[in-house]
């Protein structure tokens, strides 16, 4: 047996009533690598994306994280194990302050249930969101009311706030949905950097834009595993070019 | 000092700033039992306001805290003839139980169907005690608690002068404030807010949402039943509508004419209501009229409430500082 892979799907399969969201798929994640798992709609990426993040459970199948089984933990432990996620629709505490989002997210690693302690001795967790907005440009933000902020930059404080758990694994469901053309580039770059710190599994339906900056990608079609492989290998795969290239 | 420093500092202790508020109060109102029964259910209405403003969850039980908090103090001391002091901390012990039971089986489910289950479970402890007559006096209410002087420690206190009762109610309403303060400053009460504002996220933060939920409604439970508990000795009896879901729809529409989710607004709320029913009702008997008009006011046209706005419109002119005063 080689090395235990850092993420890993065996025979997942996830139903809702009688569509079937994914038909036994099977694959892993090796550490340190940025994957991009692509197709067309419907083909099951954000149910996977979902199991993957634990916020489904899978009608049968397994997860497997470090070599751990997690597939029936809550949420909630998913992300105290290192994993975390940006969400395709914008999840934040939007009546809350742009920085208090991000410290509320980082408090995690130090404090979850302490009842007597002001929030504001803890420290850290203060300067770590400050780092992390002056990271995703959110800076000048910082006391502003997240509702008032436009959706780009919405969009961006929804990573500064999964990267505030200093994950292991770092999961993103298409971080460019909505964005103009230069906040996509400027994401783009960004999650070019961040890969390189630590593990990045994203989900993308333009498979354009994720080709040129993924070590690897994984091709979904109808809810089954297609092929995976670099982007020169997928980009020549008869397969995908069928079901998917060939769409325009 | 100008008075915005004063603003700013009445903000960042906030605690002091209401104590020492409530301390003049007696001498705001016509007459100084208002002024005891303002300061019980505007404690009522922050330990709700702990589960309605600050963790978004509408409560529609929140009577049974206040009820079994004075039930069960009144029957320490009428049956068990148990120290004043104690009966109080058996009455909040009892609510902190009751607040578990309810909110275990409650906490599983979300918006409208959390205030349906909160209700029925509010409901079926009314009945409860509305049949166990022997204990709790049924219809007719817990008579017989006697409270006219009570023993502190070997001094003995006159009960039954209102300004002696108001400081010593008082006390046990400065602790609770502090103890609320604290907890909303925690990094739980940071958690709690997360909830209100998204559960997903809060979720895939890392926290245990369920959990926090039910946390936050146990000691919400605890507040409102040491209400109870000092209203049974304020009175002297418990009438069996403490239980009654009026009472927590009262306590949902002190939240909502203060101010949810602030500190303060809570007591503001409490204020206006009982100070208009105690007004009101001596020119028509129509009260709840004049409050219900008052109520779709704020609603309307204010919907943060008094407080609430306050406290919004000098943030918003820049005047207050503090977060979260």
């Amino acid at each position: 047996m080689s090395q235990t892979p850092f993420m890993e799907v065996r025979n997942l399969s996830r139903h809702f009533g009688l569509f079937k969201a994914l038909s036994n798929v099977s694959v892993s994640f090796a550490p340190g690598q940025l994957t991009a798992i692509i197709g067309p709609n419907g083909a099951g990426k954000s149910t996977l994306f979902n199991v993957l993040s634990g916020a489904l459970s899978p009608t049968s199948g397994q997860v497997f994280f470090q070599g751990q089984d997690i597939t029936d933990l809550q949420p909630h432990d998913y992300a105290r194990r290192g994993i975390a996620k940006s969400f395709q629709i914008t999840n934040v505490f939007k009546q809350l302050s742009v920085h208090e989002n991000v410290r509320v997210a980082a408090q995690m690693r130090y404090a979850r249930y302490e009842l007597f302690k002001p929030r504001a001795s803890l420290r850290s967790a203060i300067e770590e969101a400050d780092a992390l907005l002056a990271r995703v440009g959110l800076s000048a933000l910082r006391n502003k009311t997240v509702a008032d902020l436009a959706h780009g930059q919405q969009r961006s404080l929804e990573i500064a706030m999964a990267l505030a758990a200093d994950p292991q694994l770092l999961l993103m469901d298409e971080p460019t949905a909505g964005m103009s053309p230069e906040e996509t580039a400027s994401m783009m770059g960004l999650i070019t950097q961040l890969a390189r710190e630590r593990t990045v599994i994203l989900v993308e339906h333009k498979m354009k834009l994720v080709m040129g900056i993924c070590e690897r990608l994984i091709v979904l079609h109808h809810g089954e595993f297609l092929a995976q492989g670099t982007a020169d290998e997928i980009r020549n795969n008869a397969e995908v070019r069928r079901v998917y290239l060939g769409q325009g | 000092m100008s008075l915005e420093n004063l603003v700013n500092l009445g903000a960042r202790y906030r605690v002091a700033s209401v104590l020492l508020f409530l301390l003049a109060f007696p001498w705001l109102m016509p007459y100084e039992a208002l002024a005891v029964n303002i300061l019980i259910f505007g404690l009522f209405a922050v330990g709700f306001n702990l589960v309605f403003g600050y963790t978004g969850m509408l409560s529609f039980g929140h009577a049974s805290f206040l009820g079994v908090g004075s039930y069960l103090t009144g029957i320490a001391m009428v049956h068990f003839g148990l120290h004043w002091l104690a009966a109080i901390v058996v009455g909040v012990l009892a609510s902190l139980l009751a607040g578990l039971v309810v909110g275990y089986l409650a906490i599983r489910t979300r918006g409208i169907y959390f205030s349906m289950v909160t209700l029925a479970l509010g409901q079926v402890i009314y009945y409860l005690f509305y049949k166990a007559e022997r204990w709790t006096g049924g219809e007719n209410g817990l008579r017989g608690i006697k409270a006219e002087v009570i023993d502190l420690f070997g001094f003995r206190i006159d009960f039954l002068n209102p300004m002696t009762k108001y400081y010593v109610i008082w006390f046990f309403v400065a602790l609770a404030m502090w103890l609320v303060s604290r907890i909303l400053a925690s990094p739980f009460g940071a958690v709690i807010e997360a909830i209100r504002e998204n559960e997903k996220r809060t979720a895939a933060c890392g926290y245990d949402v369920a959990r926090a939920k039910l946390l936050i409604f146990v000691i919400s439970a605890g507040v409102c039943g040491l209400a109870g508990s000092l209203r049974a000795l304020h009175l002297s009896v418990v009438p069996v509508d403490s239980l009654h879901y009026l009472q927590s729809g009262q306590a949902v529409m002190m939240c909502l004419l203060g101010g949810m989710g602030t500190f303060f607004g809570p007591f503001v709320g409490a204020g206006v209501f009982l100070y208009l029913e105690d007004v009101v009702t001596t020119l028509t008997k129509y009260w709840m009229g004049a409050v219900g008009l008052l109520f779709m006011a704020l609603v309307l046209f204010f919907p943060r409430g008094i407080w609430g706005t306050l406290v919004h419109q000098l943030q918003r002119r820049g005047l207050l500082q503090v977060e979260r005063p």
